[in-house]
């Protein structure tokens, strides 16, 4: 490996989000070495599960996907998907970083990506991607069953870079009961490895940029709201899954239990956010726009639909966000009902939503056919681990503390390591992508300092 | 096992043939209930002012009670309000030094939360164990659809008094799933039946029961059971307005918990209070083969 | 008439013995509404829950001494439940029942009651109403 002067300059960059992707081919695009790294199977991260943006309503896919075959593709892009860091040792200019590489039981140096092993597998699975989404299906005996929305064999969307399958061990029939293997059998390249380990590498960067990301609260933690046990009660990401094109019902509107389009739907807001009671006093900052954005998607597929957001308010801060709510209201008839919903619970075939309008003061109900819910970001999991790795700190809410929150929002108390993203705090896309490039200036300035060619790996 | 038994003024009078049915079913059970020697009201409700001293010196006292004259301890009640307002004191008490010298001030005595409170749907469920109860069923509430009316008090608030989750509790499903009987799950069953409010307003009680009535019936139930008398009280009552009010309505009969577990344990249920129901239960009993036929079985108490 | 918010309103005496009895912070509610949409009651109230707390913000303590709201509270602690800023509206709801009776009296209309009714009535009922109700 070539040094200059101990000073490593190449970045690892863990979490291959939007944040990450941009500071990824920022720093890249510079001429140096990154190395980026994700836990899922191909890179996007959240982005990738929306439908459309606020406040464009411009296809998520479609924006992303230049982005992510530039960093699929970039000469100075190594890619490590489908892995996790186990062990970081060292300072700036010298991280050594032990990455763990899941086992696919794919070799996809062979796989052309013909999607036949996803077509032909039997195992029909709920798939974290679509939220573990069952939608009906009605066989050809006309009998309806539910089924997951993903196989056992699987990539996470038609636009995956890299698009190479990998198999879920949990729900494949072979691994659990040792029999199929229909995979192995239609693939036209022999490219299927049920005997295939993971592995470890070692890569040695100069800086660090922590690009983790965000979750959502679980439904299962909302009692109130149906503790995730209602087919009709879903979360936020759910929602994009069914107003996407290339989503599980290629973005017609049908509901979970029946299938059914659903002609009164319901916005549950600030379901975990702002509650310290649950821990979580913040705002989630994003859920106020994309619910106005869900509802008219919704509105703009479903006509005769009626769309209801039960708020406390509405936080529209962005540039052109404020227009975009007003736009929800007057052109697509979104009823925003000011209270914070009590309880929802199904009835027959409907979800009984318990509000009350404190504009009026009246106590109010919608029977809904569909009910969204927003619940709080949090911070992804493994971020509390990660820090303790790294002797970094998380706040009590998991996120990513800032060396000062005011004027340095991208730095840590440790030099050389850098933040980008939702995994500092709730925010949207613009600004995660600013901060991802906000980070790699960062980067480029200590590598700049440092002086000299950039490193390679070997 | 043996028990510290509080059983609160209502099962003392009015719900007195629901007392003698605890004390049966927990005998035959295994749990030996041992009434205290002394007690008095718990005071029925669990006082909302910050410096209510006199208030919380009824359920203290009974408490420093089952603290000297229980011995095991651990006091125990069948009724869910008279343990929400014991146990939210007995925090209160472990809590609050100052407000707690002022209390044992005023019933000269030095109680500092020493006894542990515990509802006796807990105890069956926990220490006795479901299973347990099941083995000795003798003849099982086969085919009755009953809906279990958990209330508010052994429910909120949770950090405070539940042993069940607040939202979906199964503790008294399961007691009478154990008991051979089908529990019907429904979303009312945690929401307020009234309470005292049927003292000052029984239109508006009528309508909170009719809500909590309506869905266990939607859910597909035939009856429904309480492990507090007031809530039995007004599901049961109310019924007789609701008749009148709602068209169409047809009445079910309202159990206390423990008259189904004495019936089920094949135990004689002839003075389990079924004389103080506004909706006869006994004939759905008879109909099912559920009733245990006695001498005395018309009379009832 | 426009109503005037001063200083002295907005803190007056009766908003000090609302949250002393009380033991809440009145300007902790942000009037979410969640307390008002999962009161089992307030079908029959006059005005929401959460308004009772948005009157004493607003230092208008009076007009809570004349609703129907406060003696229609049943204490079920469903508020103080859900209520995501943990406020005990149950408490304040008493401390309003109180801070009437301790002007004029009982709230309960003794002479209209029957022997039969109370004796119907379990034990519990009657002292729980007469424990909230009375003085």
């Amino acid at each position: 490996m070539t040094e200059s002067n101990g000073h490593n300059k190449r970045v690892m960059i863990i979490g291959a989000g939007i944040a990450g992707m941009q500071a990824a081919l920022d720093i890249a695009g510079s001429g140096y070495q990154v190395v980026l790294v994700d836990r899922l199977p191909s890179i996007g991260g959240h982005m990738h599960q929306l439908s459309e943006t606020f406040p464009t309503l411009d296809c998520a896919q479609c924006i992303m996907t230049p982005r992510t075959v530039d960093v699929g593709r970039h000469p100075n892009i190594q890619l490590h998907v489908y892995s996790e860091v186990e062990e970081i040792h060292g300072e700036m200019g010298d991280f050594r970083v032990r990455i763990l590489h899941k086992a696919a039981y794919v070799n996809w140096e062979l796989c052309t990506a013909c999607g036949a092993c996803t077509e032909k597998c039997p195992q029909a699975v709920p798939v974290a991607f679509d939220r573990h989404l069952e939608m009906p299906r009605v066989l050809r005996t006309g009998k309806m069953r539910h089924q997951g929305t993903g196989k056992a064999i699987y990539t996470l969307s038609p636009q995956a870079v890299p698009k190479k399958p990998v198999i879920d061990v949990e729900h494949c029939t072979y691994f659990q009961k040792g029999k199929c293997r229909l995979c192995e059998k239609v693939c036209p390249v022999g490219a299927i490895d049920f005997e295939q380990e993971p592995s470890v590498s070692e890569e040695r960067v100069g800086a660090i940029i922590l690009a983790t990301g965000y979750e959502l609260y679980p439904l299962e933690d909302l009692g109130e709201y149906g503790g995730g046990q209602v087919p009709d009660v879903i979360d936020a990401l759910a929602m994009e899954r069914l107003l996407s094109a290339s989503g599980p019902t290629a973005g017609v509107m049908r509901r979970p239990s029946d299938g059914r389009e659903p002609k009164e739907v319901v916005w549950i807001q600030c379901a975990g956010s702002r509650d310290p009671e649950l821990g979580m006093p913040y705002c989630s900052k994003i859920c106020c726009m994309y619910s106005a954005k869900q509802a008219m998607l919704y509105k703009h597929k479903v006509h005769g639909g009626q769309a209801y957001v039960f708020y406390i308010d509405i936080r529209s801060a962005g540039k052109r966000y404020e227009e975009f709510i007003q736009r929800s209201m007057e052109e697509d008839q979104v009823l925003y009902v000011r209270g914070k919903v009590s309880k929802v619970f199904r009835e027959n075939d409907k979800v009984m939503v318990w509000g009350v309008d404190t504009l009026t003061g009246l106590p109010t109900e919608v029977a809904a056919d569909l009910v969204v819910i927003s619940p709080a970001m949090i911070a992804s999991e493994g971020t509390r681990q990660l820090a303790t790795m790294l002797g970094l700190e998380v706040d009590t809410h998991g996120w990513w503390v800032e060396q000062e929150d005011n004027l340095s929002p991208l730095e840590t108390s440790r030099p050389g390591i850098f933040l980008a993203g939702a995994g500092i705090g709730p925010k949207d896309i613009p600004e995660a992508v600013s901060q991802g490039s906000g980070a790699a200036g960062k980067v480029l300035s200590l590598f700049s300092r440092w002086g000299g060619p950039p490193d390679t790996a070997e | 096992m043996k028990v510290s038994y509080f059983p609160g003024c209502t099962l003392n009078t009015t719900g007195k043939g629901f007392d003698r049915a605890v004390r049966a079913s927990a005998a035959a059970v295994g749990l030996e209930l041992v009434e205290l020697p002394e007690w008095n009201c718990c005071g029925a409700t669990f006082p909302l002012i910050v410096d209510n001293m006199l208030e919380l010196a009824a359920p203290a006292h009974v408490l420093v009670a089952a603290r000297d004259e229980g011995g095991s301890g651990l006091v125990t009640t069948a009724c869910t309000t008279c343990y929400n307002v014991l146990q939210r004191t007995n925090l209160f008490v472990r809590e609050h030094e100052e407000e707690r010298d002022r209390i044992n001030d005023f019933i000269e005595a030095e109680y500092e939360g020493e006894v542990q409170v515990k509802d006796i749907v807990h105890l069956l469920r926990d220490d006795i164990g479901f299973d347990a109860v099941q083995e000795r069923v003798q003849k099982p509430l086969e085919g009755l659809k009953v809906a279990a009316y958990y209330g508010c008090m052994v429910l909120r608030p949770p950090d405070e008094v539940a042993y069940d989750d607040p939202d979906h509790p199964q503790s008294l499903d399961d007691l009478m799933a154990a008991l051979g009987a089908t529990p019907v799950d429904f979303p009312h069953k945690n929401e307020c039946c009234g309470a005292y409010l049927a003292v000052r307003e029984p239109e508006v009680t009528r309508e909170m029961v009719y809500v909590i009535l309506r869905s266990a019936k939607a859910a597909g139930a035939e009856a429904l059971v309480t492990n507090c008398p007031l809530c039995q009280f007004n599901l049961d009552q109310q019924q007789t307005r609701i008749r009148n009010s709602h068209a169409g309505y047809q009445s079910v009969p309202v159990f206390y918990f423990s008259q189904l577990m004495g019936l089920a344990l094949g135990l004689d249920a002839t003075d389990y209070g079924w004389s103080r129901h506004y909706v006869d239960a006994r004939p759905l009993l008879r109909e099912r083969g559920f009733w245990n036929e006695t001498p005395d079985a018309e009379n009832g108490a | 008439m426009r109503v005037r918010l001063t200083a002295e309103t907005v803190h007056s005496e009766l908003v000090h013995r609302v949250e002393e009895y009380s033991g809440q912070d009145l300007m902790a509610c942000y009037q979410c509404g969640k307390c008002a949409a999962g009161c089992p009651v307030a079908f029959a109230m006059d005005m929401l829950p959460s308004q009772v707390i948005r009157y004493a913000q607003l230092g208008l303590v009076d007009k809570l001494l004349e609703s129907k709201t406060i003696w229609l509270c049943a204490a079920c602690q469903t508020c103080y439940t859900r209520c995501p800023k943990g406020i005990d509206l149950s408490r304040i709801m008493e401390a309003l029942r109180e801070i009437v009776m301790y002007e004029q009296g009982s709230h309960m209309d003794y002479d209209g009651l029957s022997l039969e009714e109370m004796s119907e009535w379990p034990q519990q009922a009657v002292i729980g109403g007469f424990r909230k109700y009375a003085v």
